[in-house]
C-alpha cells in the first residue's frame, strides 16, 4: 500500500497529504488529478494534484476538509498508509505562451493551480496570481506563487497589507482591466468561486478555464458519476477534463450534481464523528 | 461487432475429447444404464431461497445442488459420442468428460476436468448464459425437451473442490522468464493470466480499480456471484503464480510503451466495456438518473448496501426504473429492491420475447415482485426545482419488422405518452469500449464503435505483441465469450512468445 510520507495543516481546514506514488510522480501533469480512499471502507474521492517529485517518487495533494474521506484524510499520519492513489487520471491542462494569465484560486485550488503557475511561467507567459483567502492566516503557499508569478494580488483578505478585502468578482474585474490584454484566465477552487470567475469574465469574452469537481467513483470513464454540461453536450470530467472552458459549462447543473449526496454525507460524517473517530 | 460463434471444434479438441470417450471407465457407466432410462430422468431444479426473503437481503439467490442431485443430474447425460454441447462452449470444455466424472461420484476430478480449460468455473456455473450455449444444443433437450443441467453441474464441481479444501494447482511449467502484461483483470484478463501462468510465463495483471475481477466485482451482484467465490478464483490464479497490480491505470500510469521499456514482450488488452451508454433524452442528468455501470459499482464494489458501515452512498429509491432489458438491467432492478425500493420497474422498448437477459434472471426477477412494463422507453425525465428526478415521461411502442439484429424494431407510437413517478432512474442499455488505452496508444487499429479491431483467427492487434478480447473488442457481450477470446489468445501469445 502506497505510504504517507507527510501530511500536516497548512491552514484551519486545510491539509496537504504527500504519498509515495513513483509511477505517478513520473507521469503527472498540471490539471491532473487522483482518486483515493483513505481506508478500506472509505469512499473513492478525487484530489488535484498540487505537486509532485520525481525524485522523492511523491505527489501532493491539498484538500479541505469537509466529509468523512476527507475527514479520514487528515487524520492520517507520516509513515501511515493508503490502500488507493491512483493516477495521474484526466487531462493534463493546455500549458503554451498564452501572453499574460491570470490565475484566480481559492481554498484548495491555491494548491491545484501551482503546477500550472509554475509551467505557465515556464512556458513564458506574464503570470498574475489572485488569490482569495479570508485573512492572512488562511493564505498558504504565497512564497510560491511569489518565487514563479509577475504579480501577487489578494482578494477577500481582511486587514492585509494588499487587496481590496473583497470576494472576486469585484477584484479579479479590476486585474483584468489593470492587466489588458489578458489572454486567459485560469480558476480554480470552490464551485462558486469558479462560477463567479467564468460569469465575470463573459462580457470581456476571456478565455476562463475551470477545473471541475464533480463526485466521481472510478475516475476513468467507466461510471459517469460525474458528468457534466459543456456546449449543451454532456461530458464526463474525469476523462474529457476536469479542465473546461467556463462560459460554457451548465453551474446549475453541477452545483446540483454536487449536492447529490449531501445527506448522506451529512448522516456518513455524524456517524464517524460520534463512533469512529479516533 | 464480433464474428459469428465458432461452431467448429478444432482437431486437438476433437481427439482430446476422443481420448476422454474410449476410457475404459467411461464405457462402463455409459453400459450401466440404459439410454432409455437416462432419458426418463426429468431435469432437477436448482434449489433457491424463497423470493420473498431473498429479495430482502444480498445473499446469494441460488443454493446449489447437493452431491446425490448432482450425480442423479448428471446420469441424464448421454456421453454422445460426438458432443454436440462442446461445440456450443466457447472454451470447449469437455463436458461429457467432466458431467460423467460428477456421475461417477468423482468431484474433484470432475473440477480439475473443467479447470484445463476454464480457470473460473465456479464463476462460469453461475453467470454463463448456458441455455444459448452448452445447453441449447444438448442431445437431451432433442431428445427429451429438457438439457442436461450443464451449468448447474459446473458450479457443483466447482463448489465441491473449494469447500473441500483440497483446490489443487495444476503442474506449472518451468520458467520461460517472458514478462506478459496484462491489462485489465476481468474475466478475459484472468483468463488468459491463468493460461499463461500454467506456461511458466511471467504474468502481471494490471487493473484500474482497488479489487481484481472487473465486470464480476463491480458490475455482477451478490446474489448472483457471491464475491467470497470470486476471491478464491483470483487466489488460484495468485497460487499459479500470476502477479495482480491493481489501481494502476494503464494508459496514464504506464502506457504500453512504458512497459514495454520496462521488459513486457507481449501484452493482452481485455479493458472492458467501461464506457456507459445514455439514452441521450432531456432531463437524462438530473440528480437521481445514474448508469447501470455507477449503481452497481456503489452497491457490489464499494458496498453501498451497507452505508454507513462502508463510507459510498446509494440511492435508496421508492420507486425505482430500470431502463433496458439485458442481464446488466436485472441485476439493476433485483439490486434496487434489496435496497427497499416499494416499486421497481423494468421498462424495455421491445417485448418479453426480445429481452436478451437469461430466462432465469427474467423468472427470478418475476418471482422478487419486479415489475415489467414492456414496449415503453423513455423520453424525458422531470426534476424538481432542486435539479432531482421526480417523474420519467415515456412513450409506448409497437414492433415492427426486424432490424439489423433480427429482433422486431421498437416503433413508437403517436401520443402515447405517459408520466411515471419515479425517484431512481438506472441506464442499464449497453456500454461501449473503454477509450482510455485506445487513446494513449498510438497505432492501435479501433473499429467504428472505438473498439479495438484483431485478427479472430489470433486475437491479434495492429500491434506487434499486443492481443486483445472481451469487451473491448466485441463491445457488449459475455463473460463467457470474453474468455474465449482470452483462451485463444494466451495460445497465440505463447506462439509469440515461444519465436
Amino acid at each position: 500500500m502506497p505510504r504517507v510520507l507527510d501530511r500536516r495543516r497548512l491552514v484551519p481546514n486545510l491539509h496537504l497529504i504527500e504519498v509515495h506514488a513513483p509511477e505517478i510522480a513520473a507521469k503527472c501533469r498540471p490539471g491532473q488529478f487522483v482518486i483515493l480512499m483513505p481506508d478500506e471502507k472509505g469512499e473513492r474521492i478525487p484530489l488535484s494534484v498540487a505537486d509532485w517529485d520525481p525524485g522523492r517518487g511523491s505527489i501532493t495533494c491539498v484538500f479541505l476538509v469537509v466529509g468523512t474521506a476527507t475527514r479520514k484524510l487528515a487524520a492520517l499520519k507520516p509513515g501511515g498508509e493508503i490502500p488507493v492513489f491512483v493516477g495521474p487520471l484526466g487531462r493534463p491542462s493546455e500549458i503554451a505562451n498564452f501572453g499574460t494569465v491570470v490565475l484566480a484560486a481559492g481554498c484548495y485550488g491555491i494548491g491545484a493551480l501551482w503546477p500550472a503557475a509554475r509551467a505557465l511561467k515556464a512556458a513564458g507567459n506574464r503570470v498574475v496570481a489572485l488569490l482569495d483567502a479570508k485573512s492572512e492566516d488562511l493564505l498558504y503557499w504565497k512564497d510560491r506563487y511569489l518565487s514563479v508569478c509577475d504579480k501577487v494580488l489578494y482578494s477577500s483578505r481582511q486587514g492585509g497589507d494588499q487587496g481590496p478585502g473583497e470576494f472576486i468578482p469585484g477584484p479579479l474585474e479590476e486585474v483584468i482591466k489593470a492587466e489588458a490584454p489578458v489572454a486567459r484566465v485560469m480558476a480554480v477552487g470552490c464551485t462558486y468561486l469558479m462560477y463567479v470567475c467564468a460569469r465575470a469574465t463573459r462580457p470581456p469574452g476571456i478565455k476562463t478555464i475551470v477545473s471541475l469537481n464533480p463526485i466521481m467513483v472510478d475516475g476513468t470513464g467507466m461510471c459517469g458519476a460525474c458528468r457534466c454540461s459543456a456546449a449543451g453536450k454532456t461530458k464526463f470530467a474525469c476523462v474529457d477534463g476536469p479542465d473546461f472552458d467556463g462560459h460554457e459549462v451548465d453551474w446549475e447543473e453541477l452545483f446540483a450534481r454536487r449536492q447529490a449526496y449531501a445527506g448522506d454525507e451529512l448522516r456518513s460524517l455524524c456517524r464517524y464523528e460520534e463512533i469512529e473517530l479516533p | 461487432m464480433a464474428e459469428d460463434e465458432k461452431k467448429e471444434l478444432n482437431a486437438a479438441d476433437k481427439a482430446r475429447l476422443r481420448a476422454g470417450f474410449d476410457l475404459d471407465w467411461r464405457r462402463e457407466l455409459r453400459r450401466s444404464v440404459p439410454v432409455k432410462e437416462r432419458l426418463k430422468i426429468g431435469r432437477l431444479k436448482m434449489p433457491e431461497r424463497p423470493a420473498g426473503e431473498r429479495n430482502l437481503d444480498f445473499a446469494e439467490v441460488n443454493l446449489g445442488l447437493a452431491p446425490e442431485a448432482a450425480r442423479e443430474e448428471a446420469r441424464r447425460c448421454l456421453d454422445c459420442a460426438n458432443p454436440l454441447c462442446v461445440t456450443g462452449c466457447p472454451v470447449a470444455i469437455d463436458i461429457p468428460g467432466f458431467v460423467k466424472l460428477v456421475e461417477a461420484g468423482r468431484f474433484a476430478e470432475a473440477a480439475r476436468k473443467l479447470k484445463e480449460t476454464n480457470s473460473l468455473p465456479a464463476i462460469c456455473g453461475r453467470v454463463c448464459p448456458q441455455e444459448t450455449q452448452c445447453e441449447e444444443v444438448c442431445a437431451v433437450k432433442k431428445a427429451a425437451g429438457m438439457a442436461v443441467a450443464i451449468g448447474n453441474l459446473e458450479r457443483f464441481a466447482a463448489d465441491f473442490e473449494r469447500s473441500s479444501g483440497a483446490v489443487d494447482i495444476p503442474p506449472v511449467a518451468p520458467p520461460t522468464r517472458k514478462k506478459v502484461a496484462v491489462i485489465g483483470a476481468g474475466p478475459a484478463g484472468l483468463t488468459v493470466a491463468g493460461d499463461l501462468a500454467k506456461l511458466g510465463h511471467d504474468v502481471t495483471v494490471f487493473e484500474a480499480l482497488h479489487e481484481a475481477g472487473g465486470v464480476l466485482i463491480y458490475g455482477i451482484p451478490e446474489f448472483r456471484l457471491p464475491k467470497a467465490i470470486l476471491k478464491a478464483e483470483i487466489d488460484y490464479l495468485r497460487r499459479l503464480g500470476v502477479a495482480i497490480r491493481t489501481n494502476f491505470v494503464v494508459g496514464l500510469t504506464a502506457t504500453i510503451d512504458d512497459l514495454r521499456d520496462q521488459g513486457f514482450e507481449a501484452f493482452f488488452i481485455g479493458s472492458g466495456a467501461g464506457l456507459p451508454g445514455f439514452m441521450k433524452i432531456p432531463g437524462e442528468n438530473l440528480v437521481g438518473v445514474l448508469s447501470a455501470n455507477e449503481y452497481l459499482t456503489r452497491v457490489n464494489l464499494m458496498r453501498g448496501y451497507d452505508f454507513p458501515v462502508h463510507d459510498t452512498p446509494v440511492p435508496r429509491a421508492r420507486t425505482a426504473a430500470v431502463i433496458g432489458g439485458g442481464n446488466v438491467a436485472m441485476d439493476s432492478v433485483r439490486t434496487a429492491k434489496r435496497l427497499g425500493a416499494e416499486r421497481a420497474v423494468i421498462v424495455y422498448r421491445r417485448s418479453r420475447a426480445e429481452m436478451p437477459a437469461r430466462v432465469e434472471e427474467i423468472h427470478h426477477a418475476e418471482e422478487e415482485g419486479i415489475e415489467f412494463q414492456f414496449l415503453a422507453a423513455p423520453v424525458r425525465c422531470l426534476g424538481d426545482e432542486r435539479g432531482r428526478l421526480r417523474a420519467m415521461e415515456c412513450l409506448r411502442m409497437e414492433l415492427g419488422e426486424p432490424d439489423a439484429s433480427g429482433r422486431r424494431r421498437p416503433v413508437p407510437l403517436a401520443g402515447s405518452e405517459y408520466t411515471m413517478e419515479v425517484d431512481l432512474v438506472v441506464c442499464a442499455i449497453g456500454q461501449s469500449p473503454n477509450p482510455l488505452i485506445p487513446q494513449t496508444t498510438p497505432g492501435l487499429k479501433l473499429g467504428k464503435w472505438g473498439n479495438i479491431e484483431v485478427d479472430w483467427a489470433t486475437m491479434a492487434t495492429s500491434l506487434p505483441g499486443v492481443f486483445a478480447g472481451g469487451d473491448i473488442v466485441r463491445g457488449g457481450a459475455t463473460v463467457i465469450l470474453a474468455m474465449g477470446d482470452a483462451r485463444l489468445a494466451a495460445a497465440r501469445i505463447d506462439a509469440y512468445l515461444g519465436r
